[in-house]
Formats: C-alpha cells, sequence, structure tokens
C-alpha cells in the first residue's frame, strides 16, 4: 500500500503521509528553500532532495532508509571550463531539474540532469558525480536552446528496466537522446516529432523538439509517452520512432505526463489551454487519461476546481503510484491534490502550498 | 592578520567561523577558509572558482566587483565581511 510522498516546492519538501486511510501533510524539510527535485530510490528506500539556494547555490541532500536526519551529499559539477573553450554556455549547475535511479542490477547508480543541459552519473548515492562528457561534447549541443529558461535542460531520464545501460533523456529544448552503451555514445531519438514553433523547414529537426516531459512505462518499458510543447506523443520501441496523439480533448499543450507503470497504453495528462496561456481551459482543472494507447481520452474533473481555477501543472508536478490508481498532482500556484482511483475523482490536499516543482511517490 | 567574517546565514548550512589569515589576496584568504571547512567552497564559490552572483564580499567596507579572479589585496588590518547580497524574493 503506498503510504509516503514527498512535494518538493518553492519554500521547502513537504511529506505526505497515509495513516489509516487518510493523507495528510506531515514533516517538512529545508524550510524556505527552494527544492527543485525529489527522488525516491526503490532499491534502498534512500530519498534524494535537489536544493536550490537562492545565495548559496545548488545542493543535493539524502536521506537513507530509516535515518531521521538528512545528510548533504555532493551536488553535480562542471569540471573547469578549459580557458580556450568557446562554449557561450556557462559552464553551472543553476539546477538539478531531474533525478532518477539507475536500473536495479546498479545499486547506487543515479543519474541527475541540469540546467544548463548537462547529465551527470554517481556510482556511489551522490557521494560523487561525473559529467557524461559524451553528451555534453556532442557538437548538436551547440544548436539546443532554452524552453522556460534562457539555457537548455534536461529534464526527463529514462532508464530501461531490461537494460541499464539503456537510458533516453529529454531536452527542452534539444530533442530526446539515447544511449545504449552505458553512455559512451548518444544519438538523436526524436523522431517522428514536429516542432510548431519553428519555422516549417526545421519543424522535423529532432535537435530543435521540445519534448517538456517524457515518461516510462514500468512492466512494458517500450512504450514512452511525450507531453511535447505542442502536442502529445508516444513511441512503442523506446523512442525509436514516436508517433503523435491528437485525440486527447480540450488541449494537447501541457508540461506533464504519468504513465501506469503495468499498463503501458495508460497515461495522464494536465492540460494547459495553449502556449501563449498557459493556464487550464476555461479556468476549469482537468486531467485527460487514456487507457487505449492514446485512441480516446477521458476529460477526469471531480473533485478538482472547476471555476476561476489558474494552476498550472509543471513537468515534475504529475505522479501515479506503483499501484496504478494513486495519482498525486499539485501545481505552481500550490493547489495538491490525490486521487485513490486512477483519476476518476480527487480530493484536494492543500489549496495554499508554495509553488510546487516535483511531486513523487515512495 | 586579516579577519574574515561570514554571514550568519552560512550557519543554517556548514559551518562558517571567523577567519584570521596572513593571506595578502582576497582568493588565498577564501582558501585558508575552504581548508578548514572545504564544504564552505561551493557555498561561495561556483564550479568555475567564481563568486557565486549573490553573495557579496566587501574588504574594509568596499565592495568586491571583480567576481572572477578574487585577488584583492589584503593587509593584515583587512576586514573582509562575506555576505548575502541582495536579490530574490
Amino acid at each position: 500500500m503506498t503510504e509516503r510522498a514527498w512535494i518538493a516546492s518553492r519554500k521547502g519538501l513537504f511529506e505526505l503521509q497515509q495513516q489509516n486511510g487518510r493523507w495528510s501533510l506531515g514533516p517538512i524539510a529545508f524550510l524556505g528553500e527552494p527544492v527543485s527535485m525529489v527522488l525516491a530510490d526503490p532499491r534502498d528506500g534512500a530519498v534524494y532532495a535537489a536544493l536550490n539556494l537562492g545565495h548559496f547555490g545548488v545542493k543535493l541532500h539524502r536521506k537513507d532508509a530509516g535515518a531521521a536526519q538528512w545528510t548533504e551529499i555532493a551536488a553535480p559539477a562542471y569540471p573547469l571550463k578549459p580557458e580556450d573553450c568557446t562554449d557561450p554556455v556557462d559552464w553551472t549547475v543553476r539546477f538539478i531539474w531531474s533525478l532518477a535511479c539507475g536500473g536495479a542490477d546498479e545499486p547506487g547508480v543515479i543519474w541527475a540532469g541540469t540546467l544548463p543541459g548537462g547529465l551527470f552519473r554517481s556510482a556511489d548515492r551522490g557521494a560523487s558525480w561525473t559529467l557524461m562528457h559524451s553528451l555534453w561534447d556532442a557538437p548538436e549541443r551547440s544548436e539546443w536552446f532554452g524552453g522556460g529558461y534562457d539555457v537548455p535542460g534536461i529534464h526527463s531520464i529514462c532508464v530501461d528496466p531490461r537494460d541499464s545501460r539503456h537510458v533516453l533523456v529529454g531536452i527542452s529544448c534539444g530533442g530526446a537522446w539515447v544511449t545504449h552503451d552505458g553512455g559512451a555514445s548518444w544519438s538523436l531519438s526524436a523522431r517522428g516529432m514536429r516542432a510548431s514553433y519553428l519555422p516549417p523547414e526545421r519543424g522535423d529537426d529532432q535537435n530543435v523538439q521540445d519534448p517538456h516531459r517524457i515518461v516510462g512505462a514500468r512492466d512494458t518499458p517500450d512504450q514512452l509517452w511525450c507531453q511535447h510543447h505542442n502536442g502529445i506523443w508516444r513511441s512503442a520501441n523506446f523512442g525509436a520512432d514516436w508517433q503523435e496523439v491528437s485525440a486527447a480533448p480540450l488541449s494537447t499543450f501541457g508540461f506533464a505526463v504519468a504513465v501506469h507503470p503495468a499498463e503501458g497504453d495508460t497515461a495522464w495528462f494536465a492540460p494547459a489551454l495553449a502556449d501563449q496561456t498557459r493556464i487550464p481551459t476555461d479556468a476549469a482543472l482537468t486531467v485527460t487519461r487514456t487507457t487505449d494507447g492514446g485512441r480516446t481520452f477521458t476529460a477526469l474533473r471531480a473533485g478538482l476546481p472547476q471555476q476561476h481555477c489558474y494552476d498550472l501543472v509543471y513537468r515534475h508536478g504529475l505522479a501515479v503510484a506503483d499501484d496504478g490508481r494513486t495519482l498525486l498532482m499539485a501545481s505552481t500556484t500550490g493547489g495538491v491534490w490525490l486521487s485513490e482511483n486512477g483519476g476518476d475523482s480527487w480530493r484536494t490536499i492543500s489549496s495554499s502550498m508554495p509553488p510546487v516543482y516535483a511531486v513523487c511517490f515512495q | 592578520m586579516a579577519t574574515l567574517i561570514f554571514t550568519p546565514q552560512l550557519a543554517r548550512f556548514t559551518a562558517a567561523p571567523q577567519v584570521q589569515t596572513d593571506a595578502l589576496t582576497l582568493r588565498t584568504g577564501l582558501e585558508a577558509a575552504f581548508s578548514a571547512n572545504p564544504r564552505l567552497r561551493a557555498y561561495l564559490l561556483d564550479e568555475q572558482g567564481c563568486l557565486r552572483p549573490n553573495v557579496a564580499i566587501f574588504i574594509d567596507g568596499h565592495a568586491v566587483r571583480d567576481h572572477v579572479r578574487l585577488d584583492a589585496p589584503l593587509t593584515v588590518h583587512s576586514k573582509v565581511h562575506i555576505l548575502q547580497a541582495l536579490s530574490g524574493g
């Protein structure tokens, strides 16, 4: 039974606990500090929290299973920039935008994606980090650009549960990239995506795609879902090809997507009206769900605010638990909602939280 | 010896006691503080060795403008204040 979830917010990390069938907010860590990302590692029960201290930089903390305290560990950092380097990007981590566990067969491996768009790997539970030079040095990186930020960033990391050397990352805006050899080499993996925000002759360019979020299914790992800047895409072959899904009601613009862990044809989205108007359609919050691979969708509204609601759900603001039924969603205006029936109905956890950057179940 | 005085805000995250140093430049003075507490380095400098944008340093009341070289001279009487720059909200 799912008993705990985490809410990473502009003003701290909140614990959400279930006791006697009732969910309630519990202890708060890092009160007042921006927590840009949180990761619960099912392999050893540890939780990782990425901080973005306003004055003192990016920090990473870990709480081990059963521990009462958080411990500061190493944060991803770029190597010293060579003096003759012409890269206009500052080699300074602005914040950690994604964290992911390595495979079950590689205990202690953690991946981190940052702004600017670096991918880091730790083999020792965050005691040290190594920049994936193979991706950072790709010549195509010079054409990446920021989506929502003035530098590109890595927000999605999908590790193939069948083969830990097989990893796909999503970049705003730099498309999707995949490695089949544990990071020794990378190649673009956004074939089929389409960028409507660029001149038509660049629309199919894999390297300029803006996948807002890419998630995979635990038990059917070939199935990936992508909430893209101008639509929804899915892949049936771990990103080798992508097919656009156009049946979603209300809007195909949004940031968040969650996929059922056992049923890869089931996914949830939190649509916003449009790129230019980032509010729920008709100011009424709705989650859309498909259970047939995107052929049809259901608009889910029960329990969600339907009047004067301007909440926007960011990339990591929607999560589904291992049971495939418990969903947690949180917004940039501090709304937090929980569903225990796959999104059919929701209840409000809070409507006055700080802006939420990420949620996850443990 | 020059005296380095750190904002008490840093104590929320890591130890930053006052440091006495015979260093003759700001950077070597900071290195003296980092040698006492290596974690302090990443709170004040980024990975390129530059002062973080929202950290301010004053030497004898004068703001340090160069955030890259950090080679401003220190004297045995220097009072160096490492503060939070006013920013954010």
